[in-house]
């Protein structure tokens, strides 16, 4: 009942999530919007299970593992990374510009 | 009933994930973010999810969003500055590229190309077996049986994480 809603919830927040890496450019917000675009696929995961059985859920889980994992690894980079150049904006970070 | 909770819920979601991309201070955008993810715990108990829904407030409205509140303050960024976003170039093309992937995806979802009609369950099946087996036994149960394998293998990830999270915070690299 509430799958094409859900669909639609979930379409325009991973559109946000997109749109926020494109807008910005302070590392950790950016970090944040990926947050949000794995949130919005959670979301179509669950609305899912709910209509084709309960190894959606799981696979939610997992998602929320690597979330995590990406969440500490990526912190740490930006904290070594502002200790090495004193920013996190994304402009300034061109060592591997050709 | 139901309905109408969803929109609300869903109205609050996408406003706060609106707000936490425009807002300047980084932890303005980062309090929004947890408005968000409260209301899509929200939604998941909607949808019969009520464990996922609670290990979404744990895990992510809780732990994450802490890490990230925390480097915020330990890099002292939560300061009134100038402001990290693009000009206009940078709007023109975040705003085109949203609108089109928006367009794009939401007529998959009303063409009904994403939804298989012949694997669908009959509606509520989900939601006795919830009542049935309670919340958290029917999530662990093919968790542990079916995708035991994946979940060893998740135990392996994190511990590269907590190890890789240690080695690159160290004071010298």
């Amino acid at each position: 009942m509430l799958l094409g809603p859900s669909l639609v919830v979930s379409a325009v927040l991973f559109t946000l999530g997109v749109v926020g890496v494109l807008l910005r450019r302070n590392a950790i917000v950016i970090f944040m919007c990926i947050e949000l675009m794995l949130n919005a696929v959670n979301l179509s995961f669950i609305a899912f299970s709910q209509q084709l059985g309960l190894d959606g859920q799981v696979f939610v889980f997992f998602v929320m593992t690597v979330a995590a994992a990406e969440a500490a690894v990526g912190l740490a980079i930006v904290i070594a990374v502002y200790r090495h150049r004193d920013t996190v904006d994304l402009q300034n970070i061109n060592l591997l510009r050709g | 009933m139901i309905l109408v909770a969803f929109w609300v819920f869903a109205a609050v979601a996408i406003a706060s994930a609106v707000l936490c991309i425009t807002r300047r201070s980084p932890v303005a955008s980062a309090l929004w973010l947890v408005n968000t993810l409260f209301s899509l715990a929200a939604i998941y108990v909607l949808l019969d999810a009520h464990f996922i829904a609670a290990a979404q407030v744990l895990v992510y409205a809780g732990a994450i969003m802490v890490l990230f509140l925390f480097v915020i303050m330990l890099l002292n960024l939560g300061r009134p500055g100038p402001g990290d976003i693009k000009g206009l170039w940078g709007k023109l093309i975040a705003m085109i590229g949203g609108v089109a992937l928006v367009l794009l995806v939401v007529y998959g979802v009303l063409n009904k190309a994403l939804t298989p009609t012949t694997l669908l369950l009959p509606p509520g099946t989900v939601a006795g077996e919830v009542e049935v087996q309670g919340a958290v036994r029917a999530v662990a149960r093919p968790l542990f049986q079916g995708y035991l394998v994946p979940f060893e293998i998740t135990s392996v990830l994190l511990l590269a994480a907590i190890v890789g999270a240690v080695v690159l915070a160290k004071r010298r690299l």
